[in-house]
């Protein structure tokens, strides 16, 4: 059944987590990178990740309804601006309260441009991403400017307490006032040790020091997997991504579903938008998104429209900016574990009988490999490329494994598509 | 007939009384009598466009008729939508299948009704066991957790028929099902369809496929040129009979003419071999051989779908062939592409004209301009010479009487007819000296249908080969000198039409063979 | 006979007028909401029409536009979506303005050259997109904002890392080498109009000649209209998706020439940014018509030039973004409801003018 496919991709995920942290691990104690499997970096990572998770989920809503959403960016933006300012009026859980609902409203008026009116559905995308920036620069004029630590382009700084976790015993989380032991951090400090370290590094990454938008953003996924595969509601809505005519021929509401998925998907951009500027900083900025929003859309293809791969792409999109984050020198000991899981899908390939691809692969492990003993510093520049980059190349090479949503963005009126 | 119908123990599954539907300037059907009685499979007969599917289409609710009854299990009943079909126990499966590739069998089969808790959480154990109780009765045997994607065509069917099913239809209407199946699925087919009947179920069997028809099928009821005309029985027709019914008794005479066919050969093809799109499928096209002298018309007679497109598409050079040749006056054609092909004087009135033929959007005049960029008198150089396509256009539309207000009318604005005759016209302006003619007339009204008619005939005096691919036997034995029968990628007849019969066309279109010399 | 054509280009115009006043309406009632005056703003806005200078200045802001509207407009007449206008316009102002300050020529030639060189890089960087879609089927949507992003990344690794100049004392901002006078793309109105609007011009002419009179054109278009037609008159439609991406590309790298040969001589990191995305919103205002571009180009690069007045009485000239998002919305909104009404009309208008002519003969 389809929801036990989702659940193998889960499992599927955790396997490759598994094999990718032994990667990891290996070239921490070649490199003596320790950073790269710190605990440190993964919640760092996951910081990075939450918002293209969220704007990733944004865009699977989206296309799995059969709508392309290129507006997800703009959505966002609104979602910033919202954000920051329900957090310097209210805090910062009514910021993203308000985020969402303005999100939702543009996620709304996408799909009345594109189902009722029937406009082209990246038209309106951009239409949106224009208005949105717009609409917030001229907001914060009004709003912001002259307010206490405000400005035209960026909020008074918003109220905190969102909230941030740690696990008891594991990871040295409160129990009352008593603060228990972080085993797993002691763990991770036997540096010496292979594999080990990585694990509780990971492990204590995902569970100390968390916000706890970030544990609601990573529930989403397993929730969103859970509606569209399990109820009525998402068989229904995934029908009209892949054949409207199916559903239509047999009474399901389309474009009543389109408002309504819409409706999720511009909620999830907006607090995508609001986690920037309420929980990642305390103040929104103009032009804070920085295409987050595209990046996002980018997660949903790496995904393959499965929120467990959105889930997926959004930490491997999320680890380099971490990385670079955390400290400079450890980026080019990603250039080895790009080298060494090069290597292993090119084996793969070749047992597949797909020999060029397989000498490409080893060519590019090659090159990353030599790369890594030229240079002391990968360029951020590289590091900002590389979802952009892994996704083109995912479109090229593995699009045979690719399942979009049949439908999505294809002109569709009810009636009339017989 | 309908006096007997009060004498069976209980009321006819369906009734269909005095139905007449026309759509803008067609009489799709009239008087159309149609007793199905329960517990049967009830096949109907015709040639393609005698009226088949817009009468189950009436049946099924998608649109009303004009005039007439409709009585389901002894109830008048109107319907307006396909749900209030469904709710009346009819269900349908569509030649072209409604299916979500990437949906699991369960989903497609419940979408719209699905078995849910309170909270709305599809309870997919109910289903399934659901599924796999009406799959028992239909001797399916796939895993219904899998993908649509991953099944062949005639499994995709059966999860067709599943839906049906699932929904509590008794009586189903099947669109001419076995059109996309190979013969062992049309096998297992009717297996199915006898196990539904034994079940309680009636089945309705659109088909033009003879052999199976009075193979499988208990009653017959043929239809021809919009309206029934026989209601019959396996037992007491024979395939010769029932082909003469389908056709028509009657065969138009065929034009006598006084010109001469020439000596020299325009078109040649040659022990042609073509693939099928589908991989693994058997060749589309097998050993073809044509002629086609100057002022000859070449007849292909056939049901659609067995070769035709290829054929034409193989000629044009716009798909591949395997072996085999192709010449034009006495050149072979390999490497040339399209549109060389056509600068040699190759023409081509396509299948379907909304697809291949005109660019809806656009005006005339660039419409009867389309494919003609190299004729010099429309064009200077690299450019377009706008006034002389206006007025080449307005010579067309006369020419052709296309009733128009003016050249620059969008295409879309259009009849069907006169879309058609414009298509014919571009065609025909550039003096080709081959046609491709494919359904010149189809959908057109009689008065376009005789106007483009006399154009193909006289075009033809003058020297013009044409291969004329058509379904409709007036316009195949009035026009052509010789007449090829297509069926399933080959060339299975030749025949004169001076000397063919309906029996002979409709034997070979159908799939039958005939004992005698050719 | 001619009526039915005229009848069109009104109908057309209408629904993008109806857009503009729709949106100015819309933005009105933004203005009431946040206490600004509409009218007092509108009067600021549209007062500054009959100032030589505002009206220099919107020439030059219109001329990036017209460029990138072209570009898009292109794409657009085969059904392609080239969103990558941004990435590509700035692959070639980078190697432009390398490839310029590199070299030597005499000033017509210099510029030519330079132009040249915009021209072939932009082409080169759309035609990763052509061959993504031609070869791998790749959605160009997708692949032009990717590769967006990767342009923006590799132009400003490469500027970074190999191409800044030392900077003259005082001036902050990295530059790339500058560029020699004879590369200089000289000024119509001091410091105020570039020649380049000439080249703008010439571009959209070039455009509609080559779209609507050339036989090349009409096989674009008619790929664009029906690939099903074109095809089976031996139109190849990969090989159009490709030349249609090239030109695409072509004319998306002269959008930022008015910027470096026209005004700051070198490259810098947010030279010209936003005009190619801009251009989108240009063709659809436009209707992808060199005409309809033209205009929208002025509406557009006057809405830009006359926004600065707004400040001076108080209100965000951010108002006018605000502005162009609405009016691209409902353009394309308005657009959709009166094709449909049009069509319907037209469809009567045959069938009553065929009535006619029947009951005649």
């Amino acid at each position: 059944m389809k929801f036990l496919q989702t659940l193998s991709v889960a499992r599927r995920t955790i396997f490759l987590s598994l094999g990718f942290m032994l990667v990891l691990s290996a070239v921490r104690l070649i490199t003596n990178a320790d950073d790269i499997t710190s605990s440190g970096t993964i919640s760092s990572t996951m910081r990075v990740a939450t918002p293209i998770l969220l704007a990733g989920l944004a865009g699977l809503w989206a296309e799995r309804v059969g709508i392309v959403n290129i507006g997800i960016e703009g959505m966002m933006i609104i979602g910033t601006w919202f954000g920051g300012y329900g957090a310097w009026k209210w805090g910062s859980w009514a910021g993203i309260a308000l985020a969402i609902i303005a999100g939702s409203l543009v996620g709304l008026l996408h799909a009345l441009a594109t189902v009722r009116f029937n406009v082209n559905h990246v038209v309106s995308g951009i239409a949106i991403n224009i208005l949105a920036a717009g609409a917030t620069e001229y907001l914060s004029i009004i709003f912001f400017k002259g307010q206490k630590g405000g400005g035209e382009s960026q909020s008074p700084t918003g109220k905190g307490g969102y909230g941030e976790f740690d696990m008891p015993f594991l990871t040295g989380g409160r129990v009352g006032s008593w603060r228990s032991p972080d085993i797993l951090g002691w763990i991770e400090r036997k540096h010496d040790l292979p594999l080990l370290p990585d694990l509780a590094g990971f492990a204590r990454g995902l569970l100390s020091d968390v916000y706890v938008p970030t544990l609601l953003a990573i529930a989403l996924v397993p929730l969103t997997g859970y509606i569209l595969w399990r109820t009525r509601f998402g068989l229904r809505l995934r029908s009209s991504g892949e054949s409207p005519q199916a559903g239509e021929s047999l009474g399901v509401p389309i474009n009543r579903l389109r408002y309504q998925a819409m409706a999720v998907s511009g909620g999830l951009a907006g607090f995508a938008g609001a986690y920037l500027s309420c929980v990642f900083t305390s103040t929104y900025r103009q032009g804070q998104t920085g295409g987050q929003g595209y990046i996002g859309l980018a997660t949903t293809i790496f995904g393959n429209w499965n929120p467990f791969g959105v889930l997926r792409g959004a930490i491997l999109f999320g680890f380099p900016t971490a990385l670079k984050f955390r400290d400079e020198k450890n980026v080019p000991a990603l250039l080895l574990v790009v080298a060494t899981v090069l290597v292993v899908v090119a084996i793969i390939s070749f047992t597949r009988q797909k020999q060029i691809l397989a000498m490409g692969l080893l060519f590019g492990s090659a090159l990353s490999a030599t790369t890594y003993f030229l240079v002391d510093e990968v360029p951020q520049e590289f590091v900002a490329a590389t979802p952009y980059i892994v996704t083109i190349l995912v479109l090229v090479g593995a699009q045979q494994q690719l399942r979009p949503p049949a439908h999505a963005g294809a002109p569709y009126r009810a009636g009339e598509n017989h | 007939m309908s006096e007997n119908s009060e004498s069976h123990s209980g009321p006819l599954a369906v009734e269909l009384h005095g139905i007449s539907k026309s759509f803008p300037g067609v009489i799709a059907n009239y008087a159309i009598e149609l007793m199905v009685r329960p517990g049967t499979i009830h096949a109907i007969v015709g040639e393609n466009g005698a009226g088949k599917s817009t009468l189950m289409k009436t049946l099924y609710g998608m649109h009303q008729p004009d005039d007439g009854t409709i009585t389901v299990n002894g109830h008048a009943v109107q319907f307006k939508t396909p749900t209030e079909a469904i709710a009346a126990g009819i269900g349908m499966v569509h030649q072209h299948f409604m299916l979500a590739d990437n949906l699991t069998i369960i989903e497609n089969i419940i979408l719209g009704a699905e078995p849910t808790d309170n909270r709305g959480r599809i309870n997919f154990g109910v289903a399934r066991e659901r599924i796999e109780v009406l799959m028992a009765s239909l001797g399916a045997t796939f895993d219904p957790g899998t993908n649509v994607s991953e099944l062949g065509v005639g499994q995709r069917q059966r999860v067709e028929i599943l839906k049906v099913l699932y929904r509590g239809a008794k009586i189903l209407i099947l669109d001419e099902p076995t059109a996309v199946l190979v013969p062992q699925e049309v096998e297992e087919l009717f297996e199915t369809l006898k196990r539904l009947v034994l079940d309680g179920s009636t089945v309705i069997f659109i088909s033009h496929k003879l052999d199976e028809v009075l193979t499988y099928c208990d009653e017959i009821t043929v239809m021809r040129q919009g309206t029934t005309v026989a209601h019959t029985t396996p037992a007491q027709v024979d395939r010769r009979t029932l082909a003469q019914l389908m056709v028509g008794s009657d065969l138009p005479d065929p034009s006598g003419r006084e010109t001469e066919v020439g000596e020299d050969i325009r078109l040649q093809v040659l022990g042609l071999n073509v693939a099928s799109e589908i991989p693994g499928a058997k060749l589309a096209l097998q050993d073809i051989n044509i002629n086609v002298h100057s002022g000859e018309i070449v007849g292909i007679a056939g049901v659609e779908g067995n070769g035709q497109f290829e054929l034409c598409e193989a000629i044009l050079g716009l798909r591949p062939k395997l072996s085999g040749t192709i010449s034009v006056g006495g050149n072979e054609l390999s490497g040339s592409d399209t549109r060389t092909r056509r600068e040699m004087g190759l023409s081509y009135i396509a299948f379907d004209r909304h697809r291949e033929g005109l660019l809806l959007d656009s005006p005339l005049w660039e419409n009867t301009f389309l494919g003609r960029e190299e004729n010099a008198t429309l064009t200077a150089g690299p450019f377009m010479k706008n006034r002389s396509i206006e007025a080449d256009s307005r010579v067309i539309i006369e020419r052709f009487g296309v009733l128009t207000p003016s050249e620059q009318v969008p295409a879309f604005a259009l009849s069907g007819g006169n879309q058609q005759k414009l298509v014919v016209g571009r065609e025909m302006a550039s003096n080709p000296k081959i046609l491709l003619a494919a359904h010149p007339t189809r959908g057109v009204d009689v008065g376009a249908q005789s106007a483009i008619w006399d154009e193909l005939r006289i075009a033809r005096d003058r020297g013009l080969a044409v291969l004329l691919i058509s379904a409709d036997l007036e316009e195949l034995i009035g026009l052509s000198d010789r007449i090829l029968v297509m069926f399933d990628g080959h060339i299975t007849a030749e025949l004169d039409p001076n000397t063919a019969t309906p029996e002979m066309l409709g034997t070979y279109m159908t799939g039958g063979e005939i004992v005698t010399s050719l | 006979m001619k009526s039915q054509r005229l009848q069109r280009v009104l109908v057309t115009s209408a629904s993008s007028l109806l857009a503009v006043f729709v949106a100015l309406c819309i933005c009105a009632v933004i203005l009431l909401i946040t206490g600004k005056d509409p009218i007092q703003a509108y009067s600021t806005l549209f007062g500054a029409a009959g100032d030589i200078k505002v009206l220099q200045g919107t020439l030059n802001r219109a001329t990036p536009l017209m460029i990138s509207a072209a570009a898009v407009a292109i794409g657009f007449k085969m059904n392609l979506f080239n969103i990558g206008v941004e990435g590509q316009m700035r692959v070639a102002l980078l190697a432009t303005a390398v490839a310029g300050a590199a070299i030597d020529l005499p000033a017509p030639l210099h510029i030519l050259f330079s132009l040249v060189v915009a021209m072939a890089t932009g082409a080169i960087w759309a035609a990763f997109a052509g061959w993504l879609k031609v070869k791998r089927g790749v959605n160009e949507v997708i692949s032009t904002i990717m590769l967006n992003f990767v342009a923006l990344s590799l132009v400003a690794w490469a500027f970074k890392s190999f191409f800044t100049a030392d900077n003259a004392p005082g001036v902050l901002l990295a530059k790339t080498k500058e560029l020699p006078p004879s590369a200089w793309f000289p000024d119509i109105v001091e410091r105020r109009l570039n020649g380049m609007f000439f080249i703008a011009i010439l571009v959209l002419v070039l455009f509609y000649v080559l779209v609507w009179k050339t036989k090349f054109g009409f096989q674009l278009r008619a790929s664009g209209a029906n690939p099903g037609a074109a095809r089976v008159t031996g139109v190849n439609p990969k090989r159009m998706v490709m030349i249609s991406m090239l030109m695409s590309g072509a004319l998306a790298g002269l959008v930022g020439m008015r910027a470096l040969l026209g005004d700051v001589h070198a490259y810098q990191n947010n030279l010209a940014e936003q005009q190619g995305f801009n251009g989108i919103a240009v063709a659809l205002l436009g209707r992808n018509h060199p005409l309809g571009i033209f205009i929208s180009a002025l509406l557009f690069g006057y809405l830009g030039e006359a926004s600065g007045r707004l400040q001076l009485e108080d209100i965000p000239k951010e108002i006018t973004t605000i502005m162009t998002g609405i009016i691209v919305l409902a353009v394309v909104i308005i657009n959709e409801a009166v094709k449909r009404w049009d069509d319907k009309r037209i469809q009567h208008k045959a069938a009553l003018a065929l009535a006619t002519r029947v009951v005649a003969e």
